[in-house]
């Protein structure tokens, strides 16, 4: 099972905290905004964590069939 | 300026409340990544570009948890620079920072924004009742960040008297005596470990009894990290935002075109705020907290050593041509605005979202029922707490029509 992993860039206030906690999953651009270093992961709780602190929503985890996947 | 002496830290005080240091200026042009000397000797880089201190603010190969050694310069923040979440790397920091999170997202902050705007309300009717000049640190600026997180975590806005002068103490500064800063931390967290049974007992919709239910349910943390928490919320946003509010009234009061506009363009306060947090110094010597390098890195062409203090001076970067255009200059419209007031990476500031709501109500309250406030004495004369981190004014006299 894989996961996609979405960030809306709109969204986005280019805090770092997801490149910084998990810098394997999240890229930031030459605007500081962040962005998936590949859309399909396999399942990580980092990642997980990672969309639960971003202070803006801003990151989206989602099942094969575009479910979200529960944070807890 | 020579490469290679170190420079003694702190710098001197800058010459204006309004702008760095001039010699941070010239180390972010000249000598980027700068070695400096603490008085008792210890060494620390002083970083100052824009991306540099990004950089150090993000990448995991520097440390916040390797700097609360006994070996590193030691700096503000006293015993919450070793207890909290501004203590941790990842992962223990994430799973502690996990837990509050959702209270300090965007959308739940907006939530709160009306009942923000009427303690903003109700402070200014007593401000008003105040004789002048009135002191807007004890009427306005510090009340209004206390009465919000007070109500966010469920601690009784009662209590207030008991904890502000530990609060005080235990954040620390340069020249205080360490026992007095370790009995603060003491007495703080014997208050909320009362707070706590209490909530046990008779758990309410509120941010304690969330974390303590993290907790008792789940083993999501330790009872001495749930303290520790409790503290760092309570405190942690007291300083920083009362100074921001005073140091915003100044500056706007510096810069009176710049007021008018935004008297004229209240629905600009958001960007404006934006604007005063790029450009306000949130300490006379802006560094941050400092990393440790867990590996050697390199940084505008100068190579850190494994092991070594690094500081990232956000203020200076805050003001760099670079990035910014006319840097120095007061611009409240300012479009491209990615100033870093709050931090960046897995530390950029649980608070900011809240705090940003705050500066913005403060602001539209302050400005649109007492327009013509004024500080009824010259800069010369304000007093400062000799803190390191965060400069706060000891008192700001007002007067109105
Ligand atoms: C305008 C007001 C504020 C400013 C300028 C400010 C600034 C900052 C900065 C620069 C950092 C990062 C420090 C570093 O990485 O070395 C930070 C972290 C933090 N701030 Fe704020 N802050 C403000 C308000 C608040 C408020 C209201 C709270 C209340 C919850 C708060 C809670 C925190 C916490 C808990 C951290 C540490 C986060 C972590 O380590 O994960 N701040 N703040
Ligand atoms: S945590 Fe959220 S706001 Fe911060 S960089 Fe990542 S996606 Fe952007």
């Amino acid at each position: 099972m894989t996961w996609r992993l979405r960030v809306d860039r709109e969204a986005c206030i280019g805090s770092g905290m997801c490149a910084g906690a998990v810098p394997e999953a999240f890229d930031l651009d030459a605007d500081g905004k962040s962005r998936p270093v590949r859309e399909e992961i396999n399942p990580d709780q980092d990642v997980l964590d990672a969309a639960v602190s971003c202070p803006v929503e801003a990151i989206a985890v989602l099942g094969r069939d575009g479910e979200e996947i529960p944070w807890d | 300026m020579t490469q290679d002496s170190p420079i003694s830290f702190p710098l001197p005080d800058p010459p204006t409340l309004y702008h760095p240091a001039p010699l941070l200026s010239e180390l972010r042009e000249h000598r980027p990544v700068a070695q400096v000397a603490f008085p008792d000797g210890k060494l620390a880089w002083l970083v100052t570009r824009h991306a540099d201190v990004r950089t150090v603010l993000i990448d995991s190969r520097f440390s916040r948890a390797l700097a609360t050694g006994e070996d590193m310069p030691q700096m503000g923040l006293g015993s919450l620079a070793n207890e909290s979440l501004i203590a941790k790397d990842p992962p223990e920091h994430t799973r502690l920072r996990r837990l509050v999170a959702r209270a300090f997202t965007a959308r739940r902050v907006e939530e709160l924004r009306p009942r923000v705007a009427t303690v903003v309300s109700d402070l200014i009717a007593g401000l008003r009742k105040q004789p002048q000049p009135a002191n807007l640190v004890e009427h306005f600026s510090l009340p209004l960040p206390v009465q919000v997180i007070c109500d966010l975590l469920g601690v009784p806005a009662t209590d207030r008297d008991r904890f502000h002068g530990w609060s005080d103490a235990a954040m620390g500064n340069w020249e205080r005596d360490q026992d007095v800063m370790a009995g603060a931390f003491i007495s703080l967290g014997g208050y909320f470990m009362e707070l706590i049974e209490a909530k046990r007992a008779a758990p309410a919709d509120d941010l304690m009894s969330a974390l303590i239910a993290a907790r008792d349910d789940d083993d999501r943390l330790s009872e001495e990290e749930l303290i520790t928490m409790g503290i760092g919320l309570l405190i942690g946003g007291h300083e920083t935002t009362a100074n921001q509010i005073n140091m915003f009234l100044l500056t706007l009061l510096e810069h009176p075109e710049q007021l008018e506009w935004l008297k004229a363009n209240p629905g600009r306060l958001d960007v404006a705020v934006e604007e005063l947090m790029r450009f306000t110094q949130l300490g006379s010597s802006t560094a941050s907290l400092i990393r440790v390098t867990t590996e050697p890195v390199e940084l505008s062409g100068v190579t850190i050593p494994a092991g070594q203090a690094v500081m990232p001076a956000i203020g200076a970067a805050n003001r760099d041509p670079g990035v910014f255009t006319d840097p120095d200059r007061l611009d409240l419209g300012r479009a491209e605005n990615p100033h870093i007031g709050f931090g960046a990476g897995v530390h950029h500031c649980l608070g900011a979202q809240l705090a940003r709501m705050e500066l913005q109500e403060a602001l539209r309250g302050l400005l649109t029922e007492l327009p013509d406030l004024r500080v009824a004495v010259p800069d010369s004369e304000l007093r400062f707490k000799p803190t390191m981190i965060v400069r706060s004014v000891e008192e700001l006299p007002v007067v109105w029509s």
